[in-house]
């Protein structure tokens, strides 16, 4: 099976957009690095060169020498970016307090978000990063890269930027770090012009969609995660880049429910992959799992020795609905109370395998402590078919959007809405019918909100008709 | 098409509009595929991890596929990027990818090229001395921990986050390189509670904390900011309407009231209330997003305030490896830390970790109710026994 784009894409072949040449590349010595002195003291950062875990100081000192090392005419922002930033760090460390001003409204033309704004406040110390902007790039569905599209980048950003990124970003974006205001605008003539691509959201929009490995190399994936992600990103590009929401908003896409994106934590709006007819079984395969044939959970637990492997301590005692057992030599399950909560899939992976009918669990609402405490998704939709052109995940999409735009305050997530509004009159607004998954259990107080509607006979009673009953 | 060397490039700031595209959305996924990921696209069977850090991936028809997973900064220069590209040109045809949680992947297509291609990771080390391309991260161990920008680049942290995770990542690499826990364990670490890194969920949460309320920028406050949107945006109603003596327009804070949640900094810059002294890290523990066996759960706080002690963080990472070390002890196969805390129970959890309980750690926000204790099940720790002889109990 093979997929298109939505539209025919620029060819990427790095020989032909480079901007350094071979030489230009390899522009010091390992000699040179080794007694490479930052401009600054900065005692605590060489600190952070020791130690076996990548150092994030030594790759910086890569950089800076090689900005020390190439032409006048070979970089369009500060000389100095690597080492002005590892200075202004080293005083941050010895300050104890962050040495960036706050905010700095900056952008590209049509576009509400996608460039952060970033200010020194020791520009003078520090000139090559007083301003210090971040260009956030849409990512490839689930990260994967090919290496012309990778170096062109590190081209245009050595040459137009910092030449220091984050791959990624915590929302998903391949993230550029330090630019000028005047490099935005080509910066992101760039990116289209050559790259083909786009930047990612920013501020209250749609944030850069972002999924899991799905169907490209996981076992588990319930739906194309990357194909759902890509599609959603494109169907909604006005929403990501023109910001018109109360505030942020994310979609994740999980696979499965082992959950590797993190959805249920951190989106608005997770998309969870599941299935609703039977977990496979290949018996052969769970004996062999019971004779120690097969490792259990693929490996995972590496050399420490638990023991050998016990399907019932292990599997069957440990299901969260206990809906396993042995009978005889085969491995039975009560697919009705399946929970589907992976454990024992991921535990005899050769043996056990997610069913065929497969779709997506919708759930709204995560978010991060600010304002008032961190949320989880809810549950909303049990199960929704995920195949294209995802019309009716759209369609859902767009209930939820148009009551939270309407409602939504400012800077409020949809968690916040969900709670202020309380669950049945948000269910009730987007034309839900209540159900007992969405709760973890029934209230424990008996103030329901009755509406006059509810009641025979409705609210309006006459005071007199009561004391004809009842004396005063 | 070649990249411009133009100062402007391709904009032309006297015509903004032209030649402008937008809304091109990202590149498509499948280019980036290499071919036997094509191949196989939806008919992966099973995988084996076959040693920390690399993975064998096997489809229907038998195809496999070997991932070797490297740990790596999330900040990285052009100068790194090359070296994965180069490394990629030269074992994987020219495709790479990164995982949720910063790692690289180096994907081939045969045993063989596995062998060479970790050999080439395994030798390369920055000239500081740290491996450029630690390989682990896999099933039962401590992968990547993910977090936010810190001092490199954001305005709000109360903490610094490359620094941290660099020093938790020394002392915790055994388990990056092995696979020896009970479960994998997922640290996370956010420097301010606005968590771009939304670390409440994760088996450890670093989290950066201020503890001095706001300075009132007073004589610029009513030039900078909207002072109602200041004052609104506190969720304890501690900020209120104010003047200073030349009868500008300012806040006045109620210092008692602040919970430290910088949420006013966010709404106006005339608030900041970074401090050296008043910043530091909270620990939590407990938390997980995965739905296998228990629900996903929130971290819980377990080490109320931590100095923030550049560039190493010892009494960070000393609390950290107390956790680790007393989980991957006493937890069962498969249990998370927030699972092997419910089943031993808190108190004992607080006991084993040899973390001590102050009031600080009893919820005192909302639905702080459903935290405390219903019920006569406890366990007797050296806790149980310090509040019954305070209560006189016992002698």
């Amino acid at each position: 099976m093979a997929f298109e784009p939505v539209r025919e894409m620029k060819k990427l072949n790095y020989d032909e957009m480079r901007i350094y040449s071979e030489a230009e590349l390899k522009n010091y010595t390992e000699e040179e690095l080794k007694s490479f002195k930052c401009k600054y003291e900065i005692p605590d950062l060489d600190e952070l060169e020791k130690g076996p875990w990548p150092s994030f100081v030594s790759d910086t000192k890569q950089e800076a020498l090689r900005r020390r090392k190439l032409s006048d005419d070979q970089m369009l922002i500060g000389r100095d970016v690597c080492e002005d930033m590892l200075g202004q760090l080293q005083t941050s460390f010895d300050e104890g307090e962050t040495h960036w001003k706050h905010g700095g409204i900056v952008g590209v033309f049509g576009y509400g978000g996608g460039v952060i704004g970033r200010y020194s406040d020791l520009a003078e110390k520090y000139p090559s990063i007083a301003m210090f902007h971040t260009v956030r790039v849409n990512q490839p569905a689930s990260k994967f890269y090919s290496t012309d599209f990778l170096k062109t980048i590190c081209d245009m950003w050595e040459y137009r930027g910092s030449g220091m990124m984050n791959l990624h970003g915590s929302t998903g974006d391949l993230v550029l770090l330090g630019t000028t205001t005047e490099q935005l605008e080509p910066i992101f003539y760039e990116l289209g012009h050559v790259l083909d691509t786009d930047i990612g959201g920013s501020g209250s929009n749609l944030r850069t969609p972002a999924c899991c490995i799905g169907k490209a190399r996981c076992e588990f994936a319930c739906y194309d995660t990357q194909d759902l992600c890509y599609d959603l990103t494109q169907y909604y590009q006005d929403e990501l880049h023109r910001p018109a929401f109360p505030y942020k908003f994310k979609f994740k896409f999980d696979g499965c429910p082992n959950g590797c994106v993190a959805s249920i934590a951190r989106s608005d709006m997770s998309f969870i992959g599941t299935w609703r007819d039977d977990i496979r079984i290949d018996q052969d395969a769970v004996k062999a799992y019971i004779a120690g044939d097969i490792v259990p959970n693929a490996g995972a637990h590496g050399k420490r020795d638990w023991g050998k492997f016990d399907i019932n301590k292990e599997v069957i005692s440990l299901c969260p609905t206990k809906c396993m057992s042995m009978e005889g030599d085969q491995l039975v399950i009560d697919n009705s109370e399946c929970v589907r909560c992976m454990h024992c899939i991921n535990t005899m992976p050769r043996a056990l395998k997610p069913g065929l009918d497969t779709g997506i669990t919708i759930l709204l609402g995560a978010k991060a402590p600010i304002l008032d405490g961190a949320q989880m998704a809810t549950l909303m939709v049990p199960f929704m078919k995920a195949e294209a052109p995802y019309d009716n995940i759209k369609a859902f999409v767009e209930r939820v959007w148009e009551f939270w735009m309407e409602e939504g305050k400012n800077r409020e997530r949809l968690g916040e809405l969900m709670q202020r509004v309380t669950l049945p009159k948000f269910i009730e607004t987007i034309g839900l019918p209540p159900a007992p998954q969405m709760v973890k259990a029934p209230r424990a107080n008996p103030y329901i909100f009755w509406k006059e509607e509810d009641v025979k006979g409705g609210w309006n009673r006459d005071i007199n008709d009561y004391r004809s009953r009842h004396k005063r | 098409m070649a990249l411009s060397k133009e100062r402007l490039g391709r904009y032309n700031p006297e015509k903004p509009q032209e030649n402008r595209l937008t809304d091109l959305g990202p590149r498509h996924f499948w280019e980036f595929f290499p071919p036997v990921i094509k191949e196989n696209y939806g008919t992966w069977a099973y995988h084996d991890i076959l040693e920390p850090g690399v993975l064998a991936h096997v489809s229907d028809s038998g195809a496999k596929v070997y991932t070797v997973r490297c740990g790596a900064a999330r900040f990285m220069t052009v100068e790194h990027v090359r070296e994965i590209c180069a490394i990629a040109d030269q074992h994987c045809d020219g495709y790479v990818r990164f995982t949720t949680r910063n790692n690289i992947e180096f994907l081939v297509d045969s045993a063989e090229k596995l062998e060479a291609l970790k050999k080439d990771l395994e030798g390369r080390k920055f000239a500081g001395g740290s491996y450029k391309f630690p390989i682990g991260g896999t099933g039962a161990g401590i992968s990547n921990i993910v977090h936010t920008q810190g001092y490199i680049h954001c305005h709000t942290p109360a903490t610094d986050a490359s620094s941290m995770v660099k020093a938790v990542s020394d002392e915790l690499f055994e388990y990056f390189k092995g696979m020896t826990l009970p479960a994998k364990l997922r640290v996370s670490m956010a420097c301010c509670l606005n968590m771009c890194g939304a670390v409440h969920c994760s088996d450890i949460a670093l989290l950066g904390y201020h503890r001095k309320p706001p300075i009132v920028d007073s004589e610029y406050i009513s030039k900078l900011c909207e002072i109602p949107l200041a004052i609104a945006a506190c969720p304890v109603g501690a900020i209120s309407p104010d003047k200073t003596e030349s009868g500008l327009k300012s806040v006045k804070i109620k210092g008692e009231r602040c919970m430290f949640c910088g949420n006013c900094y966010t709404m106006c810059q005339a608030l900041p209330l970074s401090d050296k002294e008043g910043d530091g890290v909270t620990i939590l523990a407990g938390g997980k997003i995965s739905n296998r066996i228990s629900m996903p759960k929130f971290s819980k706080v377990v080490v109320p305030w931590l100095p923030n002690s550049f560039p190493r963080f010892p009494e960070v990472v000393e609390n950290v490896k107390k956790i680790v070390e007393a989980y991957a002890k006493g937890a069962n196969k498969y249990e998370r830390v927030g699972d092997w805390a419910e089943r031993i129970g808190w108190e004992r959890f607080f006991e084993q970790c040899e973390l001590e309980f102050t009031e600080h750690l009893i919820d005192d926000y909302r639905l702080a109710y459903d935290t405390w204790r219903t019920s006569t099940q406890f366990k007797f720790t050296d806790a149980a026994w310090a509040l019954s002889k305070e209560a006189g109990g016992i002698e």
